[in-house]
């Protein structure tokens, strides 16, 4: 199986005919599921999120085509696994942005991409360097959809008043994130 | 609206295992894999476009026709077709290497060259039923025939295995 599955992707990559490919990471938070196109890096799983739903959101949002390729995904795992070990603070990956909302949402992504290592931000924050300034609770709305968590560091973004805020994968992980980062 | 395509991942793992079950019955075991894989590479291109309720049947059409393709170039670089003895020579003398690999008895290989001498219909249409275990409406709809057209090839495969059964049997005793 894993064997046939393996040699398939390779051909289908040489082909062009791999769409997405996906990988499985383990990391201290848990498994993480991260998958690529050729633009780069589009989607991270975090744990509690079913494998089968992730890769359903990719076949539904990017492409069908959709295969295990680690491969792919060596240099994603490679700086992922640097973060959590404490070796690494900007991640040098490309993003593919197409899972997340054109507009204000992908705008608020993109500037919370901005935040430095260990460094935290409000949503009102967030909200204001996408351009609009109340906005701040469609900030969270668009940070809840993050398809790339870890990477575009959702995680930094907190409320007013020092409680971190909501996270996908649970609010103790982002407190773990932030601690790993010294932000706390 | 279609139903949406499952990721081809997911199709891959549910189809993997009938497929290589059904090309090791059209090819035999030592071929069964290179088809395999042109058969998954052909679905993988045509992914997009195939309709998410009818997948098994398309998925199975596609490994029919590989097989095909490939017992053709096989019968062009050997021997004229018409010419089935030395088919049957190398179905029996390469069996029981091949039945190795695959934890197969002799008995078994036998069984395969039998098999591997039907006509293509009938032999798609008993390998579905009895090595994919495939209900009949379902072995019909894989090979583009009615489950009363199936029915019929698999009647007509299993007479002429019966023949080359007893055949076998008078050979050995």
């Amino acid at each position: 199986m894993t064997d046939f599955v393996e040699a398939l992707a390779t051909r289908a990559a040489d082909e062009g005919l791999l769409d997405v490919a996906y990988a499985t990471l383990d990391s201290p938070v848990g498994e993480l599921v991260v998958a690529a196109t050729d633009r780069g890096l589009v989607r991270i799983g975090l744990p509690g999120e079913p494998l089968d739903s992730v890769l359903s959101q990719l076949a539904d949002g990017v492409s069908p085509r959709v295969l295990s390729y680690p491969r792919r995904l060596d240099e994603a795992r490679r700086e992922l696994d640097q973060y959590f070990a404490g070796r690494r603070e900007h991640f040098e990956l490309a993003v593919d942005w197409r899972l997340s909302h054109p507009g204000f949402y992908r705008r608020v992504l993109r500037e919370t991409a901005k935040v430095p290592f260990g460094e935290m931000i409000t949503y009102g924050q967030a909200a204001k360097r996408a351009g609009s300034p109340r906005a701040f609770r469609a900030a969270g709305t668009a940070l809840g959809a993050n398809p790339v968590p870890i990477v575009v560091p959702c995680h930094r973004v907190v409320r007013t008043g020092g409680d971190i805020g909501n996270y996908g994968g649970g609010p103790e992980m982002k407190r773990f994130l932030l601690e790993l980062e010294n932000a706390l | 609206m279609d139903q949406c395509l499952p990721p081809f991942q997911v199709f891959l793992e549910d189809h993997l295992d009938p497929v290589r079950a059904f090309l090791r019955g059209m090819v035999g075991p030592t071929d069964a894999d290179d088809c395999l894989q042109e058969t998954f590479i052909a679905a993988l291109r045509a992914y997009p476009r195939a309709h998410a309720g009818n997948l098994r049947a398309w998925v199975f059409t596609i490994a029919r026709r590989k097989a095909i393709d490939h017992q053709r170039s096989r019968s062009r670089r050997a021997q004229p077709v018409a010419d089935v003895e030395p088919l049957v020579d190398r179905a029996n003398s390469a069996a029981p290497a091949d039945a190795a690999g695959v934890g197969m008895s002799p008995r078994h290989s036998e069984i395969w060259a039998a098999v591997a001498e039907l006509p293509p219909g009938q032999r798609a249409a008993v390998v579905l039923r009895f090595a994919v275990d495939l209900r009949y409406r379902d072995v019909g709809e894989a090979l583009g025939t009615s489950e009363e057209g199936a029915r019929r090839n698999v009647h007509e495969g299993l007479k002429k295995l019966r023949r080359s059964a007893a055949e076998l049997k008078e050979m050995t005793t």
